[in-house]
């Protein structure tokens, strides 16, 4: 890796005063699981290197009577451990447990969790973001087992996050801070599907840290999350589902149904949770809500299978979320 | 002369022990230093530079920047211009300096110019790998057109076996030093004592002035024989550093690249048989690939184990691609056919609507040895509890869950190699032997500690063995399963020549001769009479200054007349799994191994290296992959993230059952470290088939090909 100055602060305004203009002068590093590795291949390489982990204002679970608040260098393991979550947020412990290796939940943070690179392998072994070659993605002609199957380009890659789809589904919302100020945004929005090789993935701007995570009172909300992955050892889901839904009378008011894995974004299956209001949950509903999750599914030349994952995917979350698995 | 012959059964103390290896804590605690931790004072850190081309001619280098970086010892270029790169990884040129960091900077200050050519680097479709193939082999026996139209049943299929790569843990590479006249060489290899003549003539110097030393060794699994390439440049940046030891091992990358990996191979296949099950006729037609020089195939060995039957039409071709070489891998190219074969056999079965098992057991008669595969055929599915869960392929159940069986089957040589030992007993009673062999990380350094106890009549603890260093005799490489046979064989002699001698000497204090001695239990004594003995101690103080050291041999071609060892193992492998049909993910429920083995030194650690083989098998079954792009001509997962292998939750309940009859102990040791990892891969994927009624056409058996073979999606092409 390229050599680089390495920054310890203690406080926030002292971490965000580190940041520069650029990604290329400094790039935040909490859990180190991924920034280190991408440093050593030579994707990034940042002039300095910020750790926020010994700025204790952005550790640990709390709730409010907005809800829980969770800093952005909360752990994974701590995450998955939490009574307050565990006990209301089902849906966010699974997608974190699924963050195999315990070694991974020990070091990993909750913000990088959210801010990591994709694991394209395109982009992982230099060919860009977009895997760009001539004006033309590689990716469509090329070894895509992994790769979206929603968004229809140019970006193929798939939004890394396992902690993401569930976020989304809980409406939660991320502050994102920088000298000059903060703002809030909405996890569904946090994430963008760039249209350009210099684009981010996130709403994040390199002058900006995210601090924390607000998932708003769960009262009462049924969720879940459900996975398929190819191993049980540490390994990327192949698709994921979350599901919040809020219930009446056996019958389900408000629904939100979040796939990951499938898209360079949480990919929002809006017009499935909308079909699903009035209906009890059961394995029929569950399986035609699956379906329409995934109409529209633009998969590749040979990722056709990930689109019957997320669907079964959604079923299994549904179910899950009712009782009913 | 000594009565070489292993002690009965019934009177071993020390051998056929379930004890523990001696460098298993070590090891575990990270306290055991293999080649690849050494950091010895002054060290240097060399970093290769390849071509990030699948086909390239190099049309100009220029070091000169890397030459001027601080730190930066040595700079050598192994191709320069002129030359072709023939695949992403390929050696350029490489970096010595005083930290990683830097070398690693250095070498990408290193300027290349490439014209870039085109390449190949997918096999599957032979119809676009035209110009790339050639003829490797052909073979027909008895009359297989008409036994295809005879039959009363014939089966048609398409099975595929991708390259993997061997992924040792510990990389290759070594640490050197090179002053211009003597080489000191830690190098991570198979082949302690044999690999030292190649680096001599590479670098210069006879090979008396090398030395060469290894404890521990990560893994080579058949890819750390030779003298590399990157062991002479890296003497060679020594000696352009004054001297100073380099240390060269490749980063994981460059280990998935170009360290070696097993060859593919693709078949259709055509078998036929009688209702009653009788297997009469086989055709195939196979291409493989193992990088440029394409991937070799024994044609002849179809169908693998099954080989004698009657009707054969046998054709391989060789397909040339623009990826790293193949090596030695774990029994080579059996995995492979035992999966073609295997599959094929199984579907013939199913399409007769036979059981496999019974299938496999009338067919027997036509493998080399019938008995012993009918045996463990029938010892595995008691154990798998065969005839309660088997189902005909296909109705295994209506649910989401469907559970199936499979069976693979293995066979090997294992006859011991050559090798040489020296065994020295101290006038103190200490004793120690000696030779150059190696231990794999499979228990070598245990089990001729076990031999040589049993021989010297002393417990295990109090026998020093020295090994992984070429100034001590000459003992063969660790590949082929030949290396427990070996060491046995000239553990043992040198053992009881040495005892001998201490027989003569203590045979008057006695009053008897010194054939009427025996070495039981820590003492000397009269054959059969504790009573008239001195105890261990006693006996050598007659030594007085002296020391006794004697050698053994083993010499391979002997090894049927002396009957210490021998060679032929089989082995049948079941495997149990369910499916999730919705999702095409598989779990291993069980997979058990049957396992001939003959003499068995040390069940644990034989146990032991069979469950690693199975771990093994199952990687290669639903994981393991080297993903190769024709876009950009790179592996795109020459990393340990999408180069999947298996974990603990991966890997099931593992069943080994070796084979420990008297009739089996009686012939001898056999080398069992290859068989076992053979059959697994058929099992697992037959198994799959069984459970959901169709043929997934490749492995490793991945949800994508699942949901193909099962019509859930339309199509797959990865």
């Amino acid at each position: 890796m390229e050599a680089f100055e390495y920054a310890n602060p203690t406080t926030l305004p002292e971490a965000l005063k580190l940041l520069g203009g650029s990604w290329s002068d400094a790039q935040v590093l909490a859990g180190g699981t991924d920034l280190i590795s991408m440093m050593k291949d030579y994707v990034v390489s940042p002039k300095r290197v910020v750790n926020i982990k010994s700025v204790a204002a952005l550790h640990g679970v709390t709730q409010t009577p907005k809800g829980v608040r969770i800093g952005a260098t909360t752990t994974l393991d701590e995450l998955a451990s939490n009574p307050i979550l565990r006990a209301q947020y089902g849906s966010l412990v699974t997608a974190t447990l699924g963050i195999t290796s315990p070694q991974l939940r020990n070091m990993g943070t909750v913000g990088g969790d959210l801010c990591q690179r994709p694991r394209c392998w395109y982009f992982r072994n230099g060919f860009g973001l977009l895997a760009m070659k001539d004006g033309k993605s590689l990716v469509p002609g090329g070894e895509n087992r992994y790769h979206a199957i929603f968004g229809g380009g140019p970006a193929y890659f798939v939004s890394p996050s396992s902690l993401a789809p569930a976020l989304v589904a809980l409406g939660a919302q991320v502050t994102l801070q920088s000298a000059s100020g903060s703002r809030t945004v909405d996890v569904a929005n946090f994430f963008v599907a760039p249209k350009d090789e210099n684009t981010r993935e996130i709403d994040l701007k390199p002058e900006e840290i995210l601090t924390e995570i607000l998932i708003p009172p769960a009262a009462g909300s049924q969720n879940a999350t459900y996975e398929v992955r190819h191993r049980e050892a540490i390994d990327w889901p192949l698709a994921t589902a979350s599901v919040s839904l809020k219930m009446v009378g056996g019958k389900v008011a408000a629904a939100r149904i979040v796939m990951g894995h499938v898209a360079p974004t949480p990919w929002d299956a809006a017009k499935a949770a909308e079909w699903l209001k009035g209906q009890s949950i059961t394995e029929a509903t569950a399986e035609q809500a699956g379906a329409a999750a995934v109409e529209g599914a633009q998969p590749l030349s040979q990722n056709e299978y990930k689109v019957q994952l997320a669907k079964v995917s959604v079923k299994r979350a549904l179910l899950a979320a009712a009782g009913k698995a | 002369m000594p009565d070489y012959s292993w002690p009965p059964m019934d009177k071993r103390r020390v051998m056929g022990k379930r004890i523990s290896r001696v460098d298993g804590i070590a090891k575990a605690s990270g306290k055991a230093k293999y080649n690849s931790d050494l950091n010895p004072n002054d060290l240097l850190y060399a970093v290769l530079l390849t071509s990030p081309h699948a086909h390239a001619k190099i049309t100009a280098i220029n070091t000169s920047e890397a030459e001027k970086m601080q730190g930066v010892t040595a700079v050598r270029v192994i191709n320069g211009a002129g030359k072709e790169v023939q695949w992403v990884g390929h050696e350029v040129a490489l970096v010595a300096a005083t930290s990683e960091t830097i070398a690693r900077d250095a070498a990408r200050l290193i300027k290349v110019e490439y014209q870039v050519m085109p390449h190949l680097v997918h096999e599957q479709d032979l119809s676009k790998a035209s110009g790339r193939t050639r003829p490797a082999g052909e073979v027909t026996t008895g009359d297989p057109e008409k036994a295809f139209q005879e039959a009363d049943a014939v089966s048609e299929g398409q099975y595929g076996i991708p390259v993997i790569t061997h992924c040792c843990l510990e990389p290759h590479g070594c640490v050197i030093s090179f002053d211009g006249r003597k080489a000191t060489f830690f190098p991570s290899t198979q082949n302690v004592s044999g690999m030292n003549a190649d680096l001599a003539k590479g670098i210069g110097i006879p090979v008396t002035d090398i030395h060469t030393h290894q404890d521990h060794m990560g893994g080579g699994f058949g890819s750390k024989f030779p003298t590399e390439l990157w062991h002479i440049e890296a003497a060679q940046l020594s000696k352009a550093s004054g001297g100073r030891p380099v240390k060269m091992f490749l980063d994981r990358r460059q280990e998935l690249l170009i360290a070696g990996n097993r060859p593919s191979v693709f078949s259709k296949i055509k078998v036929a048989g009688t209702k009653d099950g009788t297997l009469t006729a086989w055709q195939s037609q196979t291409w493989a690939t193992g990088g440029i020089g394409g991937g070799g195939l024994n044609a002849d060995q179809m169908p693998y184990v099954f080989r004698n039957v009657a009707n054969r039409k046998i054709n391989h071709t060789a397909v040339s691609l623009n990826t790293g070489g193949s090596r030695a891998w774990r029994a080579p190219n059996n995995p492979q056919l035992s999966y073609i074969t295997c599959c094929a056999l199984d579907d013939l079965a199913a399409k007769l609507k036979m059981d496999a098992l019974d299938f496999y057991l009338k067919n027997v008669n036509l493998t080399a040895r019938p008995e012993t595969y009918r045996y463990q055929l029938e010892r595995g599915a008691e154990i798998i509890n065969w005839r309660k869960l088997a189902h005909l392929r296909g109705e295994g159940g209506s649910g989401v869950m469907r559970r199936g069986l499979g069976i693979g089957v293995n066979m090997w040589g294992g006859l011991g190699h050559d090798s040489k030992c020296r065994a020295t007993i101290n006038s103190d009673g200490s004793v120690e032997v000696a030779l150059g062999t190696q231990d794999l990380g499979v228990g070598c350094r245990t089990a001729v500690q076990q031999v040589a106890a049993e021989s010297f009549g002393l417990p295990f603890e109090s026998v020093k063995v020295l090994i992984g260093d070429n100034q001590l005799p000459v003992s063969g490489a660790s590949g082929g399963s030949t290396t427990i046979g070996g060491v046995s064989v000239s553990t043992r002699k040198a053992t009881l020549n040495a005892v001998n001698k201490l027989f003569e000497k203590v045979a008057p204090a006695l009053g008897t001769e010194a054939d009427k001695l025996e070495a039981v239990d820590g003492r000397i004594q009269v054959k059969g009479n504790p009573a008239k003995a001195l105890t261990w101690k006693a006996a050598c103080s007659k030594l007085g200054p002296d020391k006794i050291e004697e050698m053994g041999e083993n010499v391979s071609r002997n090894a049927a007349r002396e009957g210490l060892i021998t060679q032929g193992a089989a082995g049948v492998q079941m495997a149990d799994v369910s499916v999730d049909i919705e999702t095409g993910v598989v779990k291993l429920n069980k997979l058990v191994a049957v396992q001939d083995c003959g003499l068995v030194v040390n069940p644990k650690m034989t146990e032991s290296q069979i469950y690693g083989a199975c771990i093994m098998s199952i990687c290669g079954a639903l994981m393991e992959e080297r993903v190769a792009d024709q876009m950009t001509g790179q592996v795109l997962n020459a990393d340990m993230e999408f180069y999947k292998l298996a974990g603990i939750g991966d890997i099931g309940d593992i069943v080994v059952d070796l084979d420990l009859r008297p009739e089996m102990d009686k012939r001898g040791i056999i080398g069992i470290g290859e068989p076992c990892a053979i059959g697994g891969v058929a099992a697992i994927a037959n198994a799959v088939a069984n459970a959901i009624g169709a043929r997934v056409d490749m492995v490793p058996v991945t949800p994508n090909r699942v949901l193909a073979a099962m019509g859930t999606i339309g199509k797959r092409s990865a």
